[in-house]
């Protein structure tokens, strides 16, 4: 890494802009995993959208670009967000997601045209001001490099005054979590559940969309209004796929998080010229987003269990081990009526119960590797193992048989498919059962023998 | 007393309205099995439910009596969901009036248990069934404050009550249907609540958790707590429940089971074409109540 | 805010300082005798028509954010196809290059969502708000390094975003126009099908419709409509038509049709006021502009409107709660005067009685003022007099009306109990009267039934005056 870092000059700056990122996306992640738990992502795209008329408001009312009143504006505006989102969505019984639309939109339009007043007619130090904060360059991918431009000195310590905010804010929501945990979780786990026991999920779902507007301003100035969305969503969404417990995610998407400013920033300075742009930068904040999603699509593909390799995985050794089963039974059933068969003609008969010919080619060389089935002059045969495990499959088979036409009534020609999917899932334990539901019959429907349980 | 409201019904019995309903109320007690209605553990008067302008509920009277198993039953959309939710102020009434224990419903939370469908929560949640469980004792630990070493054991004792205790810190997404609403039943149990509501507890679970679950609602019974249970499968009414309330938008009859159960109650409910129903209620009034 | 700004401002700086000039501007512009002024207005109205279509059907599919995320994720598309067409010579600001590649980024972002929803536990709405960012960011990075190129000049690209509504071009409008003639077209030639697999996919599905071509059509007609639209009147704005018109339209009607003919008009009107105001007022961004007539359009449609409005649902709720009050009131008379009196309850036996609140408290779950409230409604009908000792009697239009109450009710209660299968599909207590929901065969039979109890309810003639919730109903 370090030899990476070389490539570029890193300097203080870039300590800062990291750090700086790090505290948003943190403060962002634990907001953000109730917001993704609750089916309340797009209410940080409306928020985050919606919280300018606030700063525009606060401005005129303020006069001043004070970062206390910002927040205030951006908490009221927020908090008013969610109540007019609440209320069309209740009293004008319109969809959610529609009536964030309708709510975000016009607060933005309000936003727009209250700024223009402001930087028209505002003094002229106020159109500064305006026109620095709510530039839209700056409301595009916010103003993250510029960090170091407003050093503020606190407790004889001079960092950039960004720092001393978000870090402020990240105390705050870390606070605020900690103390109010159970009752985020449960609000967000079962609201209904939650107001029966005397926590008001209304007054939980107001709050936490105050604090993602305070979070939002605050993470606004350095990312932007749209990447603030990437900050909430993205780490707490990736958590989501990599752990099953709560405070884990909240964990994990903070981790997430702070990669992903780290990672960020880094390549906001060095993947550029890599691709041509010689001695040029990208914008951090924009790298912070493209970053989280990575880490996502990587969640997304290899999470353990849930991830789609591991599904495809799954889904691969599912249907070769199906093949393996159906090449036995064939090879018994063959053997039963006294016969063998060629490897082509085993290989025919397995294909046209459905699976892939990878998957089968795959099954037979298993089937030999694990000497269940012998190689004999261009015949394939069931070794001792093999006619052992193939007598069970087949002791399966027959008794869903016997089960299906039993208890469902079907017709004697319809029981097989149901069996021929039941006996790939069915354990000893569950075969003996099935057995003993059915009186140990010793014939299926078809009138051929059921093989009896070895273990006896 | 086969039909609780005095206007006359279709039922011979019922040939001339006769006293006040007040005083027909409080003159059977043994019927309602509730010896103060006033303080009865659930009391609805006249509550009428209406989305939009279609009612689901009409005119609902009913008194729970207290330490029993209160079966709710009746056709699909006879309101039996609402009537729960209507007692939770889950839906807005149109009129008539719900106590708790004689009091309104909003002082008495903790002293009701809400068992919901097991559809209303997303079961991928990141949490355990400990966890969930431990939330019955939310409202008990209050605001702010962490969840204690009790709480705790009270949730792993009420996994525990309802088989789950080798499943406490498996998520729930991967349970079993059977074993998500033992959760729930649990979660309800370590509320230690005095009314318990649950919303067909039954749907969708095996022979061997229904089994289970209905032990656990009569030991509740054993200790004078009072169940109302949204219920499907009439062949099992007599058995689990000592008390019915057949609901079709209206309540046509509630009681003890031996004596509402009947086959004209039932057509009363379900419409005259449920034979097959008439004959297992026959079987189960010989085997059961003879 | 932005060059939208900075053009309306540019075109409105000569100011308008006399009330004559403002005039004359105000004759000029509604007159749309200015030719930037007729584009402008024109390609919006066009713009608003086609959303409000195809958004009513993202609306009923509970996709109406979908737009929000797709929009967003076509920045990357515009700064890619503009790097490509920079490094390959060109002047890297060809309308038709740029559209393209905001057109395949946005179907990108759109197969991203259906494959994390597909693949994984994430829900519907992070899904989106995923792509939505993590391609907008996309967007922000190779925009930044456009900024930096020396070959190629970036200027306008961020009017993708903010949108330039006050200068649009007369072939953007062109554009819009042909666009909102094919989307109409299309939502009247597939109106059936795109119904259809609104209302139910599977249904759709099981009924043959090819559902999955139709939602690549109905998507495809999504992001046309949006690519067409961003560059002309930017982001929020479309996100805002392609979500307001259609909810502000369901609020006055049940009816499909109907509501993509309102929400047509809305976007339309919302377009064409928005830039007339727009035009006539200083320093007035066009594109907030709109947002705010339809924001206000969609205000007054959900207090208002006729179908689904707050204040409709309000005077119902009240007006079924006040026609319950009178009818428990006028039943519980009844019923006391039946405990009381030995014979057939008549009208004049009704109102020779005299009810006195005391009686009447404990005949139902009346709290507080609800039983007061209930006679002051009675009185006002018409149905009781006060009564010289401080209670109240029957009037005759009240004992009749009390009669048909518990006929009505009685006949009912019969009714869900011998047709207790199919009770709660036909049980309509809005509908005052039996008569007024079941055949006149049904009803003889009811009668028949009631006949065995009540023989003097039974064979009342069917009422004609039917009591009504105190004029609230």
């Amino acid at each position: 890494m370090s030899e990476l870092l070389s490539m570029v000059q890193w300097q203080t700056l870039d300590t800062w802009i990291v750090v700086v990122g790090a505290l948003c996306g943190m403060s962002c992640a634990l907001l953000g995993t109730f917001l993704v738990l609750r089916r309340m992502s797009m209410m940080g795209d409306a928020i985050s959208h919606a919280v300018l008329p606030g700063l525009a408001i606060a401005f005129l009312v303020a006069g001043s670009r004070g970062s206390l009143v910002m927040l205030v504006g951006a908490g009221v505006v927020g908090l008013l967000t969610a109540v007019f989102t609440q209320w069309i969505h209740r009293a004008g019984r319109v969809d959610e997601g529609a009536s964030m639309g309708v709510v975000f939109t016009v607060l933005f339009a309000i936003g727009l045209i209250l700024i223009v007043h402001v930087a028209e007619h505002g003094s002229d130090e106020l159109g500064r001001a305006a026109g620095v904060d709510l530039d839209p360059r700056c409301v595009l991918q916010g103003a993250l490099e510029m960090v170091h431009l407003y050093p503020v000195t606190l407790f004889g310590v001079s960092a950039p005054r960004a720092f001393w905010i978000t870090a402020a804010v990240f105390i705050a929501n870390v606070a605020i979590v900690a103390l109010l945990y159970k009752e985020l979780k449960i609000s967000a786990f079962d609201p209904a559940l939650a107001t029966s026991l005397g926590i008001s999920a209304d007054w939980m779902h107001y709050l936490l969309m105050t604090l993602v507007a305070i979070t939002t301003v605050v993470a606004f100035e350095s990312v932007g209004s749209i990447l603030v969305i990437a900050m909430l969503i993205v780490p707490a969404a990736a958590a989501h796929l990599l752990t099953d417990r709560l405070g884990s995610m909240l964990g994990l998407a903070m981790i997430i998080a702070v990669i992903a400013a780290v990672t960020g920033h880094w390549s906001a300075i060095n993947v550029p010229s890599w691709v041509g742009f010689d001695g040029q930068s990208a914008s951090t904040a924009g790298m912070i987003a493209v970053v989280s999603g990575l880490v996502f699509s990587l969640a997304l593909l290899l999470a353990p269990r849930r991830g789609i390799v591991s599904q495809i995985l799954n889904r691969l050794a599912l249907s070769v081990r199906v093949a393996r089963e159906d090449a036995l039974g064939l090879l018994l059933r063959a053997e039963e009526r006294g016969g063998t068969l060629t490897p082509t003609e085993l290989r025919g008969a397995v294909r046209a119960t459905g699976a892939g010919s990878g998957a089968v080619s795959w099954a037979l060389h298993q089937l030999q590797r694990q000497q269940l089935v012998r190689h004999d002059s261009g015949r394939l045969q069931l070794t001792v193992a093999g006619k052992a495990r193939a007598t069970e499959l087949l002791r399966s088979h027959r008794l869903w048989e016997t089960y299906v036409e039993e208890h469902f009534h079907l017709p004697t020609d319809h029981v097989h498919g149901p069996a021929e999917r039941l006996e790939h899932v069915t354990d000893p334990a569950l075969r003996e059962r099935l057995a003993d539901t059915l009186a140990n019959p010793t014939h299926d429907p078809h009138g051929r023998p059921i093989p009896p349980n070895d273990a006896t | 007393m086969m039909l609780h409201q005095n206007r006359p019904l279709v039922s011979d019995e019922a040939s001339k309205p006769s006293a006040p309903e007040v005083v027909q109320r409080t003159a059977d007690p043994v019927a309602t099995g509730a010896e103060h209605p006033e303080t009865a553990p659930l009391s609805m008067h006249d509550v009428t439910v209406a989305y939009h302008r279609k009612p689901v509920l009409w005119d609902v009277d009913f008194d729970a009596p207290e330490g029993h198993l209160i079966g709710i039953v009746g056709p699909n959309g006879a309101g039996k969901s609402t009537l729960l939710k209507a007692v939770l102020d889950l839906v807005p009434r149109v009129s008539g009036i719900v106590t708790i224990f004689g009091r309104p419903y909003r002082t008495q939370r903790q002293r009701v248990g809400y068992v919901p469908q097991r559809e209303s929560v997303d079961w991928d949640f990141p949490v355990s069934a400990l966890d969930v469980v431990t939330m019955g004792r939310y409202g008990r630990i209050g605001w702010f404050k962490p969840v204690g070493r009790a709480d705790k054991e009270a949730a792993h004792a009420a996994l525990d009550r309802v088989g789950m205790a080798d499943y406490a810190k498996r998520q729930i997404s991967q349970l079993s249907g059977g074993q998500q609403q033992r959760v729930f039943l649990a979660r309800a149990l370590a509320q230690e609540a005095d009314l318990y509501l649950m919303d067909e507890p039954f749907a969708g679970v095996d022979a061997a958790t229904e089994k289970a679950i209905i032990r656990i609602l009569q030991e509740l019974r054993e200790k004078r707590r009072t169940v109302l249970v949204v219920h499907h499968d009439l062949q099992t009414v007599p058995e689990y429940f000592d008390h019915v309330v057949l609901l079709n938008m209206r309540v046509v009859a509630q009681g003890p089971t031996s004596e509402v159960f009947t086959p004209e109650n039932l057509r009363k409910t379900y419409g005259g074409r449920l034979t097959l129903l008439e004959e297992a209620a026959h079987a189960i009034k010989r085997g059961g109540h003879g | 805010m932005p060059s939208s700004v900075a053009d309306t401002g540019d075109r409105m700086s000569t100011g308008v300082t006399h009330a004559s000039r403002f005039v004359d501007e105000l004759l000029h512009v509604l007159t749309l005798q200015d030719y930037n002024t007729n584009v402008v207005v024109v390609g919006v109205s066009a713009l608003g028509l086609a959303c409000g279509l195809i958004g009513s059907f993202l609306l009923l599919r509970k996709r109406a954010l979908l737009g929000d995320a797709i929009s967003h994720a076509m920045l990357p598309g515009i700064a890619g196809a503009f790097m490509v067409m920079s490094a390959l010579g060109g002047s890297g600001k060809s309308l038709v290059g740029l559209l393209i590649g905001a057109a395949i980024s946005g179907a990108a972002g759109l197969a991203c969502i259906l494959l994390i929803r597909h693949f994984s536990r994430i829900k519907e709405d992070a899904a989106l708000g995923i792509i939505l960012s993590v391609f907008f960011g996309l967007g922000v990075v190779l925009l930044t390094l456009i900024q930096q190129m020396r070959t190629a000049s970036a200027a306008g690209l961020e009017s993708f975003i903010y949108g330039k509504t006050a200068s649009m071009l007369a072939s953007d409008a062109i554009a819009i126009l042909i666009a909102a003639v094919v989307i109409s077209i299309a939502c009247l030639v597939l109106f059936k099908e795109f119904t259809v697999l609104s209302f139910d996919q599977a249904y759709a599905q099981s009924q043959g419709f090819p559902v999955h071509g139709l939602d690549i059509v109905m998507t495809a007609l999504v992001i046309a409509v949006m690519v067409i639209g961003l560059q002309a009147v930017g982001l929020i704005l479309m996100i805002a038509m392609l979500v307001i018109p259609p909810a502000a339209a369901r609020f006055w009607t049940d009816r499909l049709h109907r509501m993509l003919f309102c929400a047509g008009a809305i976007g339309l009107l919302s377009g064409l006021f928005g830039a007339l105001i727009s035009t006539l007022t200083p320093r007035m961004p066009a594109g907030a502009v709109i947002v705010l007539v339809a924001g206000a359009i969609f205000f007054v449609s959900m207090v208002f409107g006729t179908a689904r409005g707050v204040v409709r649902r309000v005077v119902e709720h009240v007006g079924l709660a006040r026609k319950v009050a009178l009818q428990h009131l006028l039943r519980a008379m009844y019923e006391l005067r039946e405990a009381q009196a030995d014979c057939e309850v008549t009208p004049t036996v009704l109102q020779e009685g005299r009810f006195s609140a005391d009686a009447l408290q404990p005949r139902r779950a009346w709290n507080g003022g609800e039983l007061q409230q209930a006679i002051r409604l009675a009185r006002r009908a018409g149905y009781l007099t006060p009564d010289s000792r401080g209670g109240v009697r029957l009037t005759e239009s009240g004992a009749n009306a009390a009669i048909h109450v518990v006929r009505n009710h009685r006949l009912w209660e019969i009714f869900l109990i011998t047709h207790a299968d199919i009770a709660p599909s036909h049980v309509d207590r809005d509908a005052d009267m039996v008569e007024h929901v079941l055949d006149p065969a049904m009803i003889a039979e009811l009668e028949a039934v009631l006949a065995k109890t009540d023989p003097a309810l039974a064979t009342l003639a069917s009422p004609h005056h039917l009591p009504s919730a105190g004029g609230a109903g």
